[in-house]
Parts: structure tokens; sequence; C-alpha cells
């Protein structure tokens, strides 16, 4: 028995040690203050651009969304393939099933792998696909993100679908108008993780702070990690926490879609506000009963389009991705490269019950 | 052969050591393993044949690196396994170390020697709540592990809330990805296989190792040859929180991303495997080789139809059907064998 | 997990009653009253300091929410009890509820016309013919459930996600007289949770009062001793897979109707919570104790447990945390009030000599 447990202590110790040893191997003592500050020095952008450049036949162009099964990216990336289709490139979407940001790296090491020259990606994680793409890049090919940015360092271009400041200010302006300019009001949000969501919010209290907006009061910030359940569990919560609650913001398909459907079967249906960022398709119903006033989205499928077409143009030596080149995007007209490599797609499309039925997305 | 029951199960771990050994060494090359490294190298050749882009050593690099987590937990999981307990709670310490990393560098001002050190540290802790609940209470490990599954996701959460922290040294990240140099080979895969020796020789080759064939065999057995079979679990549990530190560290380090969701869902992912490698879930019968071959058989199998650009949704329904088929079709090997056993044995009576 | 897991408490703590079957039976049904009560109390706690914290949680509205938000889950975890009280599990449930919640989407577009009930039965259907899978491969692998379940929750969840690529189905796609079924009322109670109740007491009723049902909790304390006593013991198996597979896709129906927006990600992760469910309403996860009334107000109670931390604005990074504590607190509590009942047994019978 004893020869026995030492055998196990001998290996629980040798094991504890090797452990030590392989997480203390490299020496000295690296603490927070002393390491390298990386300053993004911006998009890569070397070479000079060419702005006559025809835009190459045949490239390869591949589209990683956060996760396959997401309708929004669906769309977005259908919207992508409309655009190599014009320009006669070779489509490909690949991704993981659900969003996580490892099983995107081993996407972008399979597609330069493959020699795609342009990877068009929504980042699940704005640090973790880093080197990844850089390893990419150094292969030859060209990184355009949309819907969701890495550090600047690691793509050539950001297709962004409006800007922060466009957003913050549509979904205030949108809240204020229904609401009357004056009470309450709360944010439902996605994950509390999201980029974007994250920056959206800290404009909008920006926003709040304007004169015109003085009698308006943001009480919170609710998560509904996209999750449709957690985010109707979340209004609901909301609804309950904050009697006088007159309005809630959801910038987020998922979290606006679940709030419609739990405002417009309770009792507080008409009487709390509701708008954010959602698509007509699943918004119809709600504007048509009167739960929804108005809300606003970008086009995701021009999004995808215009992404292929920075992409397209980056990968012909149009432009390199430096503030100022200038592009054409098919029917969408021509784009300039704004600053750290920024292309904005335009303001938000608003939605009310005179329009809605015009779009089907 | 890999479902007889002396299979790579000496009944004691005392009687008889030599036999036990022989035992062992046959039950390295079980059918088993051999079936499972067979179908790795026809894997591998049909792949490298067909399939663009797979046999380059840029790929190779790729492949092993994401293999890194999967293989290390899977070294303890097969112990615990073979012990005929679970631990479903590895991918959750993963998050949890790595938050608790993450957290450390970026609030401490502590070294990240200092730091790796205690995630360490604290994955054993993480471990031996969940072995203390296992022995000590003598509760079903497949219970308390569903319960700290959740526990530990959620305290990740809580400990980096919506943040991620991402401003680790460059040189660190880098080191994670660097290849031994002259070939593609990252440097991380040597203390990976250094741990897998050392947990191959205590499983194949000393008392300890075969008296956790034995537990897993019959508990009362295990204990009348005089093995403490509450402690020994204990420490597996440990060792397997320990490691769950070391792929935190990892983890961490290769994506520079501290977040609450690392490693989401891996431990799916690393039963698969450990099952595919020919242990048994009820305990008692498996080897580390037989792992070893089942975490690479899965790695290559999803690189190779990633890089054919089959659908990461066929991807998911591919890990579904190996696990299933892994399971069954030893049963229905056996099966088809004592048959034909019984067949054979009949004839001379006939003739 | 293995047999000798069992057989690990009793060496650590003495000699925990083995198993003479009647004897555990008025044990195990002391417990479970315990359990039940003690589960009701802890919910009633739980609703007065949020109601203390803020009246509108018990106001009318959010009693419904509370209905309806816990009747799917609490479906789920009686067909969880039937399947875990023979000592098997079944993991795959979240997979099928999503696959059935899309096919039911897809009949709605394809076929516009459809009555609900026609839907209704053919997603029960098709729940029940994954658990035919789910059934068929144990019992041809007779390998652990959770080995199997594992990898048809990876399959089902594959051929869901293969099928819908991306697409999502909407409420607008759907006839209202369907939706009405989600979000309805009966005299304030939400039509979901009538049809939770019912399956509660149709299961707890079989449980307790069919020969059959009672053959279930044999099999989960010691399926040798179940199959030498000539109870069918693989026949049994299969039957809880199929109809736990039948909820799962009653489940599945209901969701579509419910949430209306549905994609392939439907009733993703909810095993664990299904699971969560069984095990704090006193399910033995080790089989043989539990019942379908304590499933459900497990269920009912990580329900509420998610609404009151949501009114009561903590932190909703805490909400899985206090899940996991709960589960790991509730076997703790199940090993304990056994482990002081075994005593009290052995004291008496001591006495008795």
């Amino acid at each position: 028995m004893s020869a026995y447990r030492r055998g196990l202590r001998v290996g629980a110790t040798s094991l504890t040690i090797a452990a030590l040893l392989f997480s203390a191997t490299a020496c000295g003592g690296t603490t927070r203050d002393d390491a390298g500050k990386d300053t993004g020095s911006g998009s890569q952008a070397s070479g000079a651009a060419n702005p006559d450049a025809p835009i190459k036949a045949g490239l390869k162009i591949a589209f990683l969304p956060k996760q396959l099964n997401n309708p929004y990216f669906t769309v977005s990336d259908g919207g992508g393939k409309a655009a190599v289709d014009e320009i006669k490139g070779e489509f490909k979407e690949v991704g993981p099933s659900e969003a996580s940001a490892s099983s995107q790296v081993s996407y972008i090491n399979t597609l330069s792998q493959q020699g795609m020259d342009v990877i068009v990606t929504s980042a699940n994680d704005p640090n973790a696909i880093c080197g990844a793409l850089n390893q990419a890049k150094t292969a030859g090919a060209k990184i355009v993100t949309f819907d969701s940015d890495t550090k600047p360092e690691c793509r050539q271009i950001f297709v962004n679908q409006v800007t922060a400041e466009g957003i913050a200010e549509n979904q205030v302006k949108l809240i204020s108008e229904q609401i009357g300019g004056a009470g309450e009001v709360a944010i439902l949000s996605a994950t509390a993780n999201a980029t974007n969501q994250n920056a959206w919010i800290a404009l909008m209290k920006e926003e709040l702070k304007k004169p015109e907006y003085a009698k308006i009061k943001l009480v919170t910030v609710a998560y509904g990690n996209d999750d449709d359940q957690k985010s109707f569990q979340e209004t609901q919560g909301l609804l309950q926490s904050y009697p006088n609650l007159k309005g809630i913001i959801s910038p987020t398909t998922v979290g606006v879609a679940a709030a419609g459907r739990y405002l417009s079967g309770s009792q507080y249906k008409g009487k709390v506000k509701l708008t954010g960022l959602g698509t007509p398709n699943q918004m119809r119903q709600y504007v048509k009963d009167g739960t929804v006033d108005a809300f606003a989205l970008w086009s995701p499928a021009d999004l995808g389009y215009l992404a292929t077409y920075a992409g397209a143009a980056l990968a012909s030596g149009q432009i390199t991705g430096a503030e100022g080149d200038k592009f054409k995007a098919g029917k969408l007209g021509e784009y300039t490269v704004g600053k750290d490599g920024v292309v904005v797609l335009g303001p938000p499309t608003v939605f009310d019950k005179n329009n809605i039925d015009q779009f089907q997305f | 052969m890999a479902h007889d029951s002396l299979y790579a199960a000496p009944p004691t771990a005392e009687a008889e050591p030599d036999a036990g050994r022989l035992a062992t060494l046959r039950g390295l090359l079980g059918s088993w393993d051999a079936a499972i490294v067979a179908a790795l190298v026809v894997v591998v050749l049909v792949a490298g044949l067909t399939v663009e882009n797979f046999a380059t050593g840029r790929n190779a690099q790729f492949l092993l690196l994401d293999l890194v987590p999967l293989t290390l937990i899977a070294l303890p999981m097969t112990l615990i396994v073979i012990t005929g307990e679970i631990d479903l709670s590895v991918a959750s310490m993963v998050g949890l170390c790595s938050t608790l990393m993450g957290q450390l560098w970026l609030s401490s001002g502590l070294s990240l020697e200092l730091i790796c050190v205690l995630v360490v540290l604290l994955g054993a802790v993480l471990g031996a709540v969940n072995g203390l609940f296992v022995t000590g209470f003598g509760l079903p490990s497949l219970a308390v592990t569903i319960g700290t599954l959740a526990l530990y996701r959620g305290l990740s959460f809580v400990v980096l809330g919506d943040q991620a922290v991402a401003d680790f040294p460059a040189d660190w990240t880098a080191a994670m990805v660097r290849n031994i140099p002259g070939t593609s080979i990252p440097v991380v895969v040597v203390p990976v296989l250094v741990l897998a020796v050392i947990f191959g020789v205590v499983l194949h080759a000393t008392s300890a190792g075969r008296a956790l064939y034995a537990m897993g065999n019959n508990d009362q057995a295990a204990t009348f040859t005089g093995v403490s079979v509450a402690r020994t679990k204990f420490w597996l549990f440990v060792a397997s929180g320990a490691v769950c530190g070391l792929v935190g560290i990892f983890w961490t380090l290769r994506y520079a991303s501290a977040r609450g969701d690392n490693a989401t869902g891996l431990e799916l992912t690393v039963v698969t495997a450990v099952l595919l490698g020919g242990v048994s879930i009820f305990g008692g019968r498996g080897g580390l080789l037989g792992v070893l071959a089942g975490v690479l058989l899965l790695g290559v199998l999803r690189n190779a139809l990633q890089l054919a650009d089959v659908d990461a949704n066929a991807l998911t329904i591919v890990t579904g059907t190996l696990l299933i088929a892994s399971v069954v079709l030893p049963n229905a090997v056996a099966d088809v064998r004592a048959r034909l056993h019984r067949r054979r044995q009949r004839q001379p009576v006939a003739s | 997990m293995s047999r000798t897991d069992t057989d690990v408490p009793e060496q650590t703590t003495g000699a925990a009653p083995t198993d003479p079957g009647r004897q555990r039976r008025g044990l195990g049904e002391r417990l479970l009253a315990v359990r039940e009560l003690s589960l009701l109390i802890a919910l009633g706690l739980l609703v007065l300091v949020t109601t203390v914290r803020n009246d509108r949680f018990l106001s009318s509205q959010s009693i419904k929410d509370l209905l309806l938000g816990c009747a799917i889950l609490v479906i789920l975890a009686v067909g969880q009890t039937l399947v875990i009280v023979t000592r098997n599990v079944d993991l795959s449930v979240g997979s099928i509820l999503g696959l059935v919640a899309f096919a039911t989407g897809t009949l709605f577009v394809n076929a516009p016309g459809t009555p609900w009930p026609v839907a209704l039965l053919l997603g029960i259907a098709l729940g029940a013919l994954c658990g035919v899978v789910n059934g068929g491969l144990i019992a041809v692998a007779r390998v652990p459930a959770l080995v199997i379940t594992l990898g048809t929750l990876y399959a089902f969840r594959g051929v869901d996600y293969y099928w819908a690529s991306g697409r999502q189905i909407n409420a607008a796609d759907m006839p209202p007289s369907f939706l009405r079924l989600g979000n309805q009322t009966v005299l304030g109670v939400p039509i979901l949770f009538l049809v939770a109740l019912v399956v509660v007491a149709a299961v707890g009723f079989y449980l307790r009062s069919y020969r059959s049902g009672r053959e279930l909790y044999a099999i989960g304390s010691e399926p040798a001793a179940a199959r030498l006593s000539g109870i069918p013991v693989g026949r049994r198996v299969f039957a809880v897979f199929v109809a736990n597979g039948a909820l799962a896709g009653l489940a599945g129906v209901l969701y579509a109707a419910r949430f209306g927006t549905l994609d392939a990600a439907a009733g993703n992760g909810l095993e664990l919570q299904v699971v969560a469910a069984a095990v704090v309403g006193g399910v033995a996860i080790f089989g043989g104790s539990g019942s379908a009334y304590g499933a459900a107000l497990g269920a009912v109670l990580l329900t509420t447990i998610g609404s009151s931390l949501a009114v009561l604005r903590i932190d909703p990074f805490w909400q899985q945390a206090v899940v996991g504590a709960l589960i790991l607190a509730a076997i703790g509590l199940d090993r304990l009030l056994a482990l002081r009942m075994a005593a009290r047994l052995r004291g008496r019978s001591a006495h008795g000599a």
C-alpha cells in the first residue's frame, strides 16, 4: 500500500514540478509595467496604390462570419456573393457553427493554407484572431473585417456598417421622439463582450448628455446575451424593476425581437416604447400591431457587398488601405477609406409602418 | 481482443507483477489501439493524397497547435475514466484559469511567471474541490462535475465580466506559436510530450497505474489490494485541475485573450477523443497510446475536412457519428468474434 | 457512469442500506417528501425575498411570465426524470428540441394551411423518432446512454444546422392560431403551463401507480437484479427513451409557438439546465429514486432564480454560478439526508435485535 501511495505521490509531485517548470520556463520576471506596449500603428498600408488598376478576375474571396447559422450573416454573406459574382471571382463561405474565436482561428489558418486572395471576416474577439490574420497576411491574403473589427493592425480595411456615432445618434433620437423627449429609458444589449455594442452604448451615454435630451434618464444596461429566451427574461426584469420605464433601446437584432415579442404579449404594449436595430422581417409583426413605432438597421447585404469590393480593390492594387484611398463599389458607388482603414457603409435606414413592406431581409 | 476482460486490466495490482506488465504491454498493442492507429494512418494518407494543402509543414504546425489543449486535458481524463469516474468540468476550469490569469495580469502587478505558477495551483485547487465532493462526500462524479461545469464557467464570467484582457507581452504570446528551429513543429509540443510520457509511465509501468485499472473494474476488490481508492481518485482530480491550469495559460497566451467564454464546450471533444481512443466509459480498460491516437485522429479528420471545404455543420455530424461509432463498433466486433469463436469450437465436435 | 461509483460511498462511509428493495422504497419515498417540501420552501423564500425588494414580482403579469417561462423546462425535466430513474441520461434533449422546433416552423412555411394539431402530432412523432434512434443505439451498443446521447447531441444538432443552413423562420411565417397556443391564457394561466401540468400529472401518476412505472425504479436501483426478477429491462429502457424523445418533441413544438423566431440554434445547451432541474428536484443521478413532481419543482425553481436575478438586478454573470452551486448543494444535501436516514435505520434495527 505504501509503495503504491508513494508511487502516486511521486507521480503527482513530478507532475506539479513539471507544470511549474513549464510555466516558468522563460527567465526573469515579466510584469505588466515593463511589458512592451504595442502601440497600434494603424493599418498596414505599404506600397503604392494605383487607383486605375482594374479589378482582377478570378480572385478567390472567402467569407468567414462569426458563425454559420446566424441569419444576419447569411444575408450579409449573400450580398458578398452577389458582388463576387459581379467581379467574376470565386466565392466561398466557411465558419464555425458556434461563435468562438478559437474555431475562427483554425478556419483562418485553413484559408491561408488554401491561398485565398481575400479573407472577409467578422471577429468574435478583437485580439484572439490577430495572430492568425497576420500569418494569413504574410501568406499573401488581403484582410477585410466587417461588422465586428479586430485591432487595426491585423487587417487592411474595416467595413463599418455605420459609424458608432451614427448609431448612437440615431438610436437616441428615435427613442426620444417616441417617448416625447422625457422619462426613463433602458438599454438591452447583446453579450457583454461584444466590442461594437459596448462602443455604441458608451456613445449613447455621451449623446444623452446633450441639452435636448436632458429630461431622458438612462437607468440601466441589461444583457440578453443575444439569446432569445434570455433577452425575453431580461426585458421582463427591466419592466418589473423600473415601473416608470418609458422606453427600451435594444441595438441588437436578437434583443429587439425578443423585447418586441414580450411587449406585444404584455400589458405594456404601446405604453413602453421600443426601438433598436432589427431586421424588417423579424420586426414586421410588432410594427403592424403597434408595439414598435420605428427602428433602424443598415442593409446587411450591402455590408457584405461593400466588403467584397473593398477586398477586391485591395487585391487588385487599387488601394492599400491608407486614408484617402478611393474605390468604386459596384451599385453602391464610390467610397473613401477613412482613418485607421475604416470604410463606412452609410447612415442606417429607419423602418416604420409606412416603409417596412418595401424591405425583405 | 479489445474486449477481452483481461485487456490491460490485471485483476489485482499485486499479483504477479510480470504478468501484469505483460498484460499491459499486450494492452498497449491491443487490437483497438492498433485499429485506431491504423485508422489514423489511413486518414493521414488519404488526406495527404487527396486534400490539397494538407501535407505541408505549415498545416502540421496549425494542426498540432490546435491539438495542444485537447491532448493535455485528455491525459488526466484518461486516467480518471479508467477508474470509472469522469470530469466534465475541465473546459470550465480552463475558462476560469484563463480569466483569473487575465485579472491577475490586469490588476495585481505580479510578474507573469508568478501568475502562471499561481494559475496552475489554482487549477489544482479547483480540481481538489471536485475531488473532495467525489471522494470525501461520496457523490457521483458525473453529477458533481456537471455542477462545477456550471459553477466554474459562471465564476469565470464573474471574474472578468464583459471584458477581455489582451495586453500580454508579445514575446510570450509569440513563444506559444513558435516552431522548433528548422522544423514546423511548435515548441509547445515538447512539454506536452513530456507530460504524456509521465502520464504514460504512471499509468502503464507503475503499481499505482495498475491499481487504477483495478479500481475501474471493481472498487472493492481494489480496496482489498490495499489501494486507497478515495485518495487516488482525489489526486487524479487534482491533477486534472492542474493540467487545466496549464491549458488555461496556453489558451490565454496563444489567443492573446483572456475572456470568460474561453474553451467553452471543450469537455465534449475531450470525452469524445478519450472514448475514441478505446477507453471504456465503464472504467477498467484503455490505454494512453490509444487515446493519443484518438486525439490525433479527431484533429486530423477535422483539419482535413476543413481544408476540403466541408461544411462546419457536417463536421458537427461527423464528431457525433465518430463518438457513437467508437462505442458501437467494438461491441459489434466483439459480438462477431464471439460468434465465430463459438462456431470454431463447434466444428471439431461436428467433424 | 460506472456502477462502481455507487459503491464508493459504501466503503468510505460504512454500509449504506444495500438495496432490500422494499425497505429502500419506504426510505426513498420519505426522502422525496422531504425534498419536495424543501423545494417548495426554497421557492417560497426566493419569491418572498424578491418581492420584498420589488413588489412587482408578484404582479399577475409577472406570475404569468414566470409560468410561461418554466413550462418548457418543466416538460423536459419530467421526461428526463423517466430516463434518469432507470440509471440512464439523455443529453440530446436540447438538440431534439431544436430540430423539432425548426421542423415545425418549416412545416408551416411549406404547407401554410396546416392546422396546428397536425403540427403538434408531427412534432411529437419526430421527437419520438429521435428517441428511437437513441434507444435503439443504446440497445445495440450496450454502452451507457451518456456516451450515445452525447453523440446524438452533436448529430441531431448537426442535422438541424445542415437543414436550416442559416435560414430563420419568423413569427409571420406561422399561423396566428398556432402562435396563440404559445401566449394565450385561460383564466390567467398560460396554456403552455397547463400542458406542462398535464404532462407532470400523467408522468407522476404513471411512475407512482403503474406496475411498469415502478419497474423503472427497480431497473435504476439494480439493473441486474431487475433482469433476474423478470423485468424486460431492455424494452423498458428503450420505451423510456422514446417517451423522453416524444416529450422533447412536444417541447420543441411549444417552443416554436412561444418564441415565433426560430433558427437552428434553438435549445442549444439546454440539456445542462434540464439535468440540473432534475437533480435539484431530487432525482438521483444514478437512478432508482426521484419523482416527476420533484423534477418539475426543480425546473420551476431554476426558472424563478433566472427571473429574480434579473428583477433584483444582480449581475447576470452570477446566474450560471448560482445554478452550479445549487446542483452541488442539492446532491450534497441528498447524500446527507441519505446518511442520516441510514444511521437512524441502523440504530433502530440494532434496538430491535
